[in-house]
């Protein structure tokens, strides 16, 4: 019942914030409709195994739909909520203020799952990007990938003390987050070790890459997303403060 | 009836002793204040009454429960009002107490504590768009939507307007009526005195005294003065005679006499039979600031 509430209230909020919803739910959407109406990012490519700029790119867009919302909004939030006394106003009511962070971790999934939804649905419908090949494998890749991105987020949730520092924080691991996931620079410009590297960093650009085409992603990379979610998970649990 | 009752409590922060051995039992029913200045201990201790905060020692039972054990039971029927916690700044009031309406077991109706609280108007404002007095006035609906048996609001009228902090006093009268029981955490002398049944005066950590205000105003001095301007001259001596006065000051034409018992109607009677009228005719009485300073040896306002 509280929960529900507390769910309710938690996506109104962030509903009525207009930059979680411009920039959190349809900026990698718009950036997509952009670049596709370049003609030549719409023609296949030497550079990327014959395949167009608009199809390799999209995971890479999937990455920043989720780093949006699991590395800035969510800690931003979180960290201001400490901050203005929000979560201990409800250590002083019957309900755990952890059932608040469980209300913001759901909103904040949904609208990750919303923004990576809307960047392949209109991919599918205005550029004919085909839906990811091996839908099983990518799932797990998105999860797993949704997962790490999320549990950093806590983390970073838990140890800044105002929701500035979150934000400071968190800008940086999203721009490591960007940058290794081929936002700034797609993938095939980047040197290799830098791409390599990239395999590794949440959520994951390589493995949703792979998926997406079909092909079965390695196990390595996707055993470090779990790792990460379960380490940084744990760890921000065992740290997080309520005031 | 004891509704609460604290023994001994003690908490540090470091070597810092916030409450020094703390007692006291507040009744079912009253307003009771706990005073003192910053930084004495008032919210440590209240805290530790609310489970905010664990006590190093000591007991505490808020109707029989005690706020660390039996924390989630005791949160049904406290409610809370904390100092400087706000709200998301686009929450609007009708849905913060609908929100937290659902956190209770026998919630009250929040129409009505939005319609009590002067808010009607308000319900579809957000929380950063309401003036100071409205966030305070919204904070006491969100104590109060739980249905509480006790209530403990921490420097409530702090920040209020003075006709805000009147309608705040009524609107506490009110609940108190209504059968919660209401610990005051303040730093305001007229807050006390006009609310409070009882009052708790706290010091660096401990109790210096608990009584209602008048009795502590009693324990000061029973020294009363009386002021005004006679119509006529008459010598000190028709006064002194009186066992009630003491002393008896000549301010220019004002006469200052001072005294106790009933000193007011002993003097206005001499004065009558001598045919004196006395205008500007005033009574000061000890203040309950007066006794803070002699029992705290400070000013409530360092």
């Amino acid at each position: 019942m509280s929960l529900a509430k507390l769910v309710q209230t938690e996506a109104r909020l962030f509903a009525r914030d207009t930059t979680s919803v411009v920039v959190g739910l349809t900026l990698p959407m718009i950036i997509l409709l952009g670049l596709g109406a370049v003609p030549i990012l719409r023609e296949p490519s030497a550079d990327m195994d014959g395949i167009r700029f608009i199809d390799y790119f999209a995971p890479s867009l999937i990455v920043m739909s989720v780093g949006t919302i699991g590395l800035t909004n969510l800690p931003t939030v979180m960290a201001g909520y400490r901050e203005r006394g929000i979560l201990r106003r409800m250590r002083a009511t019957p309900v755990h203020p952890a059932k608040l962070l469980a209300a913001q971790l759901i909103v904040n999934l949904v609208a990750a799952l919303v923004a990576s939804l809307l960047v392949v649905a209109s991919g599918r419908i205005v550029y004919g990007i085909p839906l990811p090949e091996s839908p099983l494998w990518f799932a797990l890749a998105f999860v797993l990938g949704i997962t790490a991105v999320f549990a950093l987020g806590m983390l970073v949730a838990a140890v800044a003390p105002t929701a500035r520092a979150a934000s400071g924080i968190a800008t940086v691991l999203f721009m490591s987050a960007m940058f290794f996931g081929g936002v700034y620079l797609p993938r095939f410009m980047l040197p290799d070790a830098v791409a390599r590297i990239g395999d590794y960093v949440p959520p994951g650009v390589q493995t949703l890459l792979d998926s997406w085409n079909g092909e079965t992603p390695a196990a390595l990379p996707l055993l470090v997303m779990a790792v990460v979610a379960v380490a940084a998970g744990a760890t921000s649990a065992r740290i997080f403060k309520w005031e | 009836m004891a509704i609460i009752e604290v023994k001994d409590l003690v908490k540090h922060y470091g070597s810092q002793r916030a409450a020094d051995g703390i007692s006291f039992t507040v009744d079912e029913g009253e307003i009771f204040g706990i005073l003192g200045p910053n930084g004495a201990g008032k919210t440590t201790t209240v805290e530790c009454i609310e489970g905010l905060r664990t006590r190093d020692s000591g007991s505490v039972s808020v109707m029989g429960l005690d706020p660390e054990r039996d924390a989630k039971e005791l949160k049904q029927v406290l409610g809370i009002q904390l100092q400087e916690s706000r709200l998301p700044d686009r929450l609007r009031v009708g849905e913060a107490l609908d929100l937290y309406r659902s956190f209770y077991r026998n919630p009250a109706d929040p129409e009505r504590l939005i319609e009590s609280l002067g808010l009607g108007g308000k319900r579809k404002t957000p929380f950063g768009k309401l003036s100071g007095g409205q966030q305070q006035r919204l904070s006491i609906a969100l104590a109060l939507v739980g249905n509480p048996r006790v209530a403990v609001l921490d420097e409530l009228t702090t920040g209020l307007d003075p006709q805000a902090r009147r309608d705040t006093w009524d609107l506490i009268e009110q609940v108190r009526d209504s059968g919660v029981t209401i610990i005051l955490v303040t730093h305001f002398m007229d807050e006390a005195e006009r609310l409070c049944d009882r009052l708790a005066v706290i010091d660096s950590g401990k109790i210096v005294a608990v009584d209602t205000p008048s009795g502590l105003t009693a324990r000061v001095s029973a020294e009363q003065r009386v002021r005004f301007r006679p119509s006529a001259e008459f010598a000190d001596a028709l006064l002194l005679d009186l066992p009630e006065v003491s002393a008896v000051e000549r301010n220019g034409a004002q006469v200052v006499v001072s005294g106790g018992g009933n000193l007011l109607q002993a003097v206005a009677s001499v004065l009558a039979r001598n045919h004196i009228v006395a205008a500007d005719l005033r009574v000061e009485q000890v203040s309950l600031d007066d006794a803070f300073v002699a029992l705290t040896g400070k000013s409530i306002e360092n």
